[in-house]
């Protein structure tokens, strides 16, 4: 189970990287290989506001639909419109193939650095 | 508290992503994904632990009768060695189970039955047993393992003489020797490939599990789990007890009719099927056109009217596109009608298809 250390993590799974004002949110390896084959994402538009702790998108592998979480709260400038084209990116390569980019952003989530989170993977798999 | 297959051990080992289904622990996937399963049974082959399902052994003078009395189907002119689908309704013509019957003797049938209706099933049958016939539950000495995909035959024949392998589809022979294990090979499966279901004491499927695996590996023979299952059935439009069919849901409504012989003299649930008259919905396939999955029990509309629910519907991997069964209105199920699926809150257009997406091709 792959984790960067550079990126901060939430419990749910979604990892987060932030550069400036832009935040960029993905799905981290742990929640790509709970998922199986990624077969749909469902983005939000740009434009739209997303809430630190509330569902902004939904992820389906073949067998299951699970709710993606916002690890802050703000307004989405960026969708990744190659992710939507081609969803398997979510399972090749779950830190380049991220979801959304959030500007304005006022608030953020207690979140995970890389060590945490790694065991906070390993106590959810006990 | 879920019973394991005698293969469980095996499936562990293997990196089996284990979920509990039908009151058993199997696997939904390998390490290799659902969809690398799902393309291995359509290009070479795939194995399935089927050790979960039911078998009910019915022998006696009267066990044709027993089964046409408490079935949907005709038995009446099968030969030995011969399989035939068949449902099995309850008084109102709704269905407890679909399932198949073999014929290995002018008094000894094998009842195969779903996994999750297993118990429901041999109580049903036991109920309705005509005197003169015994039905005895063998299920917990039986297991099971599906070969499926067009490398079936070849994989197959490594292990078995020409003579021994049932040739027609719908067909089977029992006392099969297998590297010294006695099995039954049915021409039979739940994919829409060319393959096999094999039947074998509890004892013995996990050395069959491991020849077949050993034999097949150079044609590209991987095990398969129930998420490929799923997906493959689906393709290949094949029902789903629970989904395509259940105690509210007729086997004509589910287009099964031609496993519903309605010219025998009785049945249980015929009287209701003749009452019940012309269908008012009917099962179709649907093509999504829109954006999204359209899994199964969601509502269907045309405007604001619902005309119907979808029975099952998922990304198909070899389609490469999500597609459904659906239970609708007769006055929506023409080819090419627009409806629209409520797709957790959101509308989802759709077409209306033939619910066999896929076919194989037969120069196999």
């Amino acid at each position: 189970m792959k984790v960067l250390a550079d990126l901060k993590y939430s419990k749910s799974h979604e990892w987060l990287k932030e550069d400036g004002d832009v935040c960029t949110v993905g799905l981290t390896d742990f929640a790509q290989e709970e998922l199986g084959d990624i077969v749909f994402v469902n983005l939000p538009m740009v434009g739209d506001a997303v809430t630190a702790g509330e569902t902004f998108a939904d992820v389906e592998s073949v067998k299951a639909v699970v709710d993606v979480y916002s690890p802050v709260t703000g307004v989405v400038t960026e969708v990744n419109e190659e992710l939507i084209d081609n969803p398997a990116m979510a399972n090749e390569a779950p830190y380049d193939a991220w979801l959304i980019k959030v500007a304005e952003v006022t608030e953020t989530e207690e979140l995970l650095d890389a060590e945490a989170y790694e065991a906070h993977c390993a106590s959810e798999k006990e | 508290m879920e019973l394991k297959t005698p293969l469980y051990d095996v499936h562990v080992e293997e990196g089996g992503k284990i979920v509990p289904f039908a009151g058993y622990l199997l696997p939904v996937q390998y390490g290799t994904g659902v969809i690398k399963e799902h393309m291995a049974v359509r290009e070479a082959c795939g194995m399935f632990d089927v050790s979960h399902m039911g078998e009910v052994r019915f022998t006696g003078k009267t066990a044709l009768a027993t089964l046409n009395h408490i079935l949907t189907n005709d038995f009446s002119d099968m030969t030995i060695g011969k399989v035939r689908y068949t449902v099995m309704c309850n008084e109102h013509g709704g269905c407890v189970d679909d399932l198949i019957i073999y014929k290995f003797g002018e008094e000894e049938y094998l009842a195969v039955v779903n996994a999750a209706n297993k118990d429901k099933d041999f109580a049903h049958m036991k109920a309705n047993l005509l005197p003169g016939t015994e039905a005895v539950d063998i299920s917990d000495q039986v297991s099971e393992i599906a070969l499926q995909g067009p490398k079936a035959p070849a994989i197959l024949a490594e292990l078995v003489p020409a003579d021994q392998i049932p040739k027609g589809y719908y067909t089977a022979k029992r006392g099969v020797m297998i590297d010294g294990m006695e099995c039954m090979i049915s021409r039979t499966g739940y994919t829409g490939e060319l393959g096999y279901e094999i039947y074998t004491a509890n004892e013995n499927v996990v050395r069959l599990w491991k020849l077949l695996r050993k034999t097949g590996e150079p044609y590209g023979l991987i095990p398969c789990g129930l998420g490929a299952r799923d997906t493959l059935r689906m393709e290949a439009g094949m029902p789903l007890y629970g989904h395509e069919m259940d105690e509210e849901i007729s086997p004509l409504e589910a287009d099964l009719g031609f496993g519903v012989k309605l010219d025998k003299e009785e049945f249980i649930g015929k009287q209701a099927l003749v009452e019940k008259g012309e269908l008012t919905r009917v099962r179709v396939g649907l093509e999504v056109v829109g954006r999204g999955i359209v899994r199964d029990h969601q509502d269907l509309y045309v405007g604001d009217k619902k005309v119907g629910f979808s029975t099952s519907g998922t990304h198909c991997p070899y389609l490469n596109k999500p597609v459904a069964m659906a239970l609708v209105d007769v006055a929506y199920s023409e080819l090419g009608t627009e409806i629209e699926a409520d797709v957790r809150g959101r509308r989802v257009l759709c077409k209306v298809v033939p619910y066999v997406f896929y076919k194989r091709s037969k120069k196999q």
